[in-house]
């Protein structure tokens, strides 16, 4: 499966949606494409779009904790967005959802 | 109630990173007998993708090595699950269950792999012996359909 990373920024916000699978084999790469979008556009918020991820395990915890450090290395925040029901229970398994912000419900202009 | 076994498979595989897909898509088609509800087959898939990441990353270093699954599915609808490595082994297990625990250095990883594997089965054992390997023991007990 080829799993890959879209980029969206609209002013300072960048938003990221992961298509695919978030596992210890396909997250080096997913990090690489969100870092390098990161320190290119070096938004103030990051928000995570987890609708299309179809697997993940706590490789993809990693993923997004380490993103969080490196948002505020930027000085900026991060948000993550309607993530699939089989994610939510792993998010709120790890409590993630109490560190980040997390938005369940699905915004319209992000399935488009 | 008694129960009979119905069914059993056993893989060797590399620890690849490649391999961690391969062996939750595998053992999640073996037990689709057993008529898992959708929520029991993600949970399934989750627990044999952590056992086989940590044994990729942890055990062998990345450096390769093999990896073994024993599955077992009963009559009664509950399935074990034998995973097992002969890496590193670890020298302090109560400490390496505790949630947040890694010996990651790399920071990508959270310490989250057995809290999750705890959390989404119905038993749960680890036997580990430095310098000679771990096998994680699971057990699922299906109710849906
Ligand atoms: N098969 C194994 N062989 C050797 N050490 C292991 C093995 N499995 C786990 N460990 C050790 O136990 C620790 C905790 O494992 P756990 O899966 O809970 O967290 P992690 O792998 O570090 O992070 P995460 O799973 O959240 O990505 C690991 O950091 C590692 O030190
Ligand atoms: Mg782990």
């Amino acid at each position: 499966m080829k799993e890959t990373v879209k980029t969206e920024l609209q002013g300072r916000t960048l938003t990221v949606t992961i298509i695919g699978e978030i596992d210890h084999h396909s997250a080096r790469k997913l990090r690489e494409e969100i870092d390098s979008a990161l320190f290119y556009h070096r938004p103030k918020t990051l928000r995570l779009l987890l609708s299309q991820v179809s697997f993940m395990d706590s490789s993809g915890l990693g993923l997004i904790l380490g993103r969080l450090t490196r948002m505020k290395e930027l000085g900026g925040d991060m948000v993550l967005v309607s993530p699939t029901k089989e994610i939510d229970k792993i998010l709120t398994l790890a409590a993630i959802d109490k560190t980040i912000p997390t938005e369940r419900s699905v915004r319209k202009e992000d399935t488009e | 109630m008694k129960r009979n076994e119905i069914n059993r498979m056993k893989l060797e595989f590399d620890a690849t990173s490649q391999n961690e897909a391969f062996a939750r898509m595998a053992v999640s088609v073996f037990a689709a007998s057993l008529d898992p509800t959708l929520e029991e087959i993600s949970d399934l898939r989750v627990v044999v993708s952590e056992a086989v990441t940590n044994a990729v990353v942890h055990a062998y270093k990345n450096r390769g090595g093999k990896i073994g699954i024993t599955a077992i599915l009963y009559s009664d609808r509950s399935m074990k699950l034998k995973i097992h490595d002969k890496g590193c082994g670890i020298a302090d297990p109560e400490r390496c269950l505790e949630p947040l625990y890694t010996t990651d250095p790399t920071g990508e990883r959270g310490g989250m792999g057995f809290p999750i594997m705890q959390a989404m089965s119905h038993a749960f054992r680890l036997k580990t012996a430095v310098g000679v390997g771990t096998t994680v023991y699971i057990e699922f007990r299906f109710q849906g359909a």
